[in-house]
């Protein structure tokens, strides 16, 4: 099924707060393997001048797509989950996303467009703390596999 | 923001240390729970082959994490990197035994950028063959 072109250019608003918490972080890091010890002693990320530790690159997923998944699971929008992959990933920082953060996701579908059968779709997903500061954003491109294959 | 790597100790063609990364089903489990991506192609045989998958595969994201530790391993600080992406382009495909699989990593500095920042492409292989594709961070340095 083509997704709903006129879903382009959506903006979903920002939902509930997401806490970040030093244990989650830690828990995230253990996950993919990494003991750098910036994400899982205070002490050292204090040194590098951070109020907390920090969490990995890559953990801003976690808190965008949730958000991300207001809008993708929008009935009108017409994804099919069980033949979606994750295409492409992009993520730009301002800075780290530090334990403690309270942070907020406002979600813009970017693009939808049909390649080779298969949907395409882009979301960007703008994480600020609740006071508006610029955390990072998080850009994710969708494929919904075609079905006539 | 404190990189230990200075900008003027660089340049274009600079190799990062390269890193082997192990990914078993158990890794698997943990980054299902950590990032509360429960898929099941990443965790259940079944339904991953009956979706035409050779067996279980690793999260995509899980693999994007691990390649750019290469990265925030030799910068010193991990906030350093401002910029991260990647294309999904092959799946690691994760077998039910003790063994596991392993991700091979290596960056190089492929460009050079105003106020001290380098531009850093990463190779990612499973199974001698690039699993992202056109994966780069950019680093601001000291």
């Amino acid at each position: 099924m083509a997704l709903n072109p006129d879903f382009i250019g959506r903006t979903y608003p920002a939902g509930p707060s997401y806490v970040v918490g030093r244990e989650k972080i830690r828990e995230f890091a253990r996950a993919i393997g990494d003991s750098n010890p910036v994400f899982h002693d205070p002490e050292v990320a204090q040194r590098l001048g951070y109020s907390d530790v920090i969490a990995p690159p890559t953990f801003a997923i976690v808190v965008s797509l949730e958000a991300a998944n207001a809008a993708l699971f929008d009935p009108d929008l017409g994804l099919d989950f069980a033949r979606v992959v994750h295409g492409e990933q992009t993520f730009s920082y301002a800075r780290p996303i530090c334990a403690g953060d309270e942070l907020v996701v406002t979600t813009v579908i970017e693009n939808i467009r049909t390649m080779a059968g298969n949907d395409m779709i882009t979301t960007k997903g703008t994480i600020t703390t609740v006071a508006g500061e610029l955390v990072a954003t998080a850009t994710s491109m969708l494929v919904s596999r075609g079905a006539d294959e | 923001m404190t990189s230990t790597i200075k900008f003027a100790d660089i340049a274009v063609g600079t190799e990062l240390p390269s890193a082997r990364y192990p990914i078993d089903r158990l890794t698997l489990v943990k980054y299902a729970g950590a990032s509360g991506d429960f898929n099941t192609i990443h965790w259940n045989e079944r339904i991953a082959t009956e979706v035409g998958l050779p067996n279980v595969i690793a999260h995509g994201m899980l693999t994007m994490a691990m390649a750019v530790r290469v990265v925030t391993d030799w910068v010193g600080d991990p906030g350093a990197v401002i910029e991260y992406g990647v294309r999904f382009t092959r799946p690691v495909v994760v077998p039910n035994d003790d063994a596991g699989v392993f991700l091979e990593v290596t960056a190089k500095v492929t460009d050079l950028l105003e106020a001290n920042r380098a531009k850093i492409a990463i190779t990612a292989k499973f199974d001698d063959q690039t699993v992202l594709g056109r994966a780069q961070a950019i680093v601001q340095l000291t």
